[in-house]
């Protein structure tokens, strides 16, 4: 019972991680229906840039600030440079691009850090009073992050006048345009604030996993899987998804198939929700009209 | 359908004196003539080389039919190419099969993977296909590793296979062989899929591609159709993979990984979506020019194919194949208003 209670809460860890990757898949997919393989690359190479601040000697919350500032930015000037002039192209040509993306930001965290796999700083000291036999300090302090991230973002979009501008540019982008609110540089908000987020995993994640340039490729998989199982176009599903599917994996990877194919289980999940259920648990199922 | 008048106008134009069919026709004879003297005048490492540009043709041609002709994706055709790869070495390792005979064993397993894969593709559409296949893509390595299949697939280890030799009585070295072995395989599959997409089949994908709902409104059972488009170009791939089994003689987990998959698709977006020749090109770039960056550095391989990637969506959405399209539309127009 214990084992279980303890694979059931470090599932619940992992699965903010993977809660979070989704919420930054899920903001792109909102607004431009695209699905941003690159998520992950552009949280790695945050990542990367954290632990340069960090060598460099600043704190770690400075280091973890000017981080989010980068990946804000950098996803701001993607959205602004690369994926704009793809806004209307077929999927074909947008999911290159991505994969593209992928590669080129891939080589770029290897070409400058190097493949060596870097140890991360957690922030969250090993002994502290929070630290439990069940749940490591640095896995609590995960969740405490994810969650404060989650309650931001939902007050950002639920309280600010921006958070509004960009929900109406992603339900409805003619109308908004009438109205005043610029579309374009709500999508790019959206492609910087996805990167921010993922940044934010990607340095949760690093202390555990180890920094190299392929850290967040499967977490981005686990991310896919979890936005798809909450439903894509629903935030709120897509965080509760991924912490499903954090659950899910550990206990599939203790008790059922080993850790050799927990991979596999992603693609189950993927393929199966697709399958089964288009929509996810709580998206919204589309009705085309002929 | 039937009565739809698919006669090229070309046929008539005149070049030098000859109908371009003819030109076309000539052209296509040179270069089956220079292919099969080229492996008595390179060396062997060059012929190595030169015989995995036509397996990956098959390759990328198999994912072109599917993403080029039939608008469905792939980011996971380096799973079938595997499947297709540990079939043929496995049946060499285990049963005593000839390995000629192998290559259709593959063909055949891939065909009906795929056949299967593609059932629940149906459903799926643009990005989220892309999704699924790219998770194919990524668990594929896992399950060949997975330790319960070690006593089929040798686990992380993977299997030595040993290459084949010449017929008896043929005065030619096994790598010039396993060649012209390669090659009858690439003509057969070019003139299989030539057969295919020229006739009503490759109408019915194409317009699948271009309008579903209007394909479906004409009559063309557009499920039916992708999921035996998936079947095929599954084949393709998968011996192409059995072909690159007997090339490498060496099959393990760690060469079928995600990046495989990128690399067909960089292969297919550089040569040309929807074109037949042009994944001639894609193969030679993904042959060649990963080993030439590789002298620069380890990461510039990868940003060179994402580059690309990007910057042929950008310029050349057609492909290297649209390229040699294009001038040889301004050519034509230019001897057709006769020299300035």
């Amino acid at each position: 019972m214990q084992a279980l209670l303890h694979q059931v809460l470090s599932g619940l860890a992992n699965g903010g991680i993977y809660a979070s990757v989704a919420l930054a898949l899920v903001m792109i997919y909102q607004s431009t229906h695209h699905v941003n393989f690159a998520q992950g690359e552009m949280a790695t190479f945050s990542t990367y840039i954290a632990w340069q601040m960090i060598n460099l000697g600043l704190p770690y919350w400075v280091a973890f600030l000017l981080t989010l500032v980068f990946a804000f930015v950098m996803g701001v000037a993607i959205e602004r440079i690369i994926v704009r002039p793809f806004y209307k192209a077929p999927a074909l040509s947008v999911v290159a691009v991505f994969i593209g993306l992928l590669l080129v930001i891939n080589s770029l965290s290897g070409a400058i850090f190097d493949y060596t796999i870097k140890p991360f700083p957690s922030p969250f000291p090993t002994d502290a009073w929070y630290g439990s036999p069940y749940l490591s300090s640095h896995e609590v302090g995960m969740i405490f992050v994810t969650l404060v991230v989650l309650a931001l973002v939902f007050a950002f979009f639920r309280f600010t006048p921006l958070g509004l501008a960009m929900r109406a540019a992603a339900e409805n982008p003619v109308s908004s345009r009438l109205v005043g609110v610029r579309v374009g540089w709500m999508l790019a908000l959206g492609w910087g604030l996805a990167g921010l987020i993922g940044a934010v995993a990607g340095m949760m994640t690093a202390p555990i996993v180890y920094l190299d340039p392929y850290m967040m490729f499967s977490v981005l998989l686990y991310g896919f899987a979890g936005a798809l199982l909450g439903g894509i176009d629903n935030a709120w599903g897509a965080v509760l998804g991924g912490f499903i599917v954090g659950v899910l994996q550990n206990l599939a990877g203790a008790y059922l198939v080993g850790t050799e194919l927990m991979v596999t289980v992603a693609l189950v999940i993927i393929v199966g929700i697709l399958v089964i259920k288009p929509a996810g648990l709580f998206g919204r199922t589309i009705v085309t009209r002929v | 359908m039937a009565t739809l008048d698919t006669s090229r106008p070309a046929a008539a134009e005149l070049f030098a004196g000859l109908s371009l069919r003819t030109w076309k026709l000539v052209g296509l004879a040179a270069v089956l003539v220079a292919a099969c003297i080229l492996p008595f005048v390179i060396s062997s490492y060059q012929l190595l080389l030169a015989t995995q540009v036509i397996v990956y043709a098959v390759a990328l041609l198999g994912l072109n039919i599917l993403t080029g002709y039939n608008g469905q994706f792939s980011l996971g055709h380096g799973a079938f190419y595997a499947i297709g790869a540990y079939t043929t070495a496995i049946l060499l390792d285990k049963t005593g099969i000839p390995y000629w005979a192998t290559i259709p064993a593959a063909g055949m397993i891939c065909l009906v993977m795929g056949f299967l894969f593609g059932l629940p593709a149906l459903r799926l559409e643009g990005h989220y296909l892309a999704l699924a296949t790219f998770a194919l893509a990524f668990a594929m390595p896992q399950l060949l590793k997975f330790k319960d299949f070690d006593f089929l697939t040798g686990g992380v280890q993977g299997i030595v296979i040993t290459a084949p030799d010449p017929p008896a009585g043929l005065p030619i070295r096994a790598d010039q062989w396993l060649y012209f072995f390669c090659l009858l395989w690439t003509v057969l599959l070019f003139l299989l899929g030539w057969n295919l997409l020229r006739g009503r089949t490759g109408r019915a994908l194409v317009a699948i591609r271009d309008h579903p709902l209007a394909a479906a409104t004409m009559g063309i059972d557009t499920a039916r159709y992708k999921s035996f488009t998936f079947g095929v170009s599954a084949m393709y791939t998968g011996i192409a993979g059995a072909l690159g089994a007997l090339l490498a003689q060496f099959v393990s987990p760690d060469s079928f990984d995600l990046f495989l998959s990128i690399r067909f698709l960089v292969g297919i977006v550089v040569g040309g979506l929807a074109s037949m020749g042009g994944v001639f090109f894609g193969a030679i770039f993904i042959e060649f020019v990963p080993n030439i960056a590789d002298q620069l550095s380890k990461a510039a391989p990868q940003a060179l194919y994402g580059g690309v990637l990007i910057a042929c969506m950008y310029v050349m959405p057609s492909g290297v194949a649209g390229l040699v399209r294009g001038i040889g539309l301004r050519l034509k127009r230019w001897t057709a208003a006769g020299p300035p």
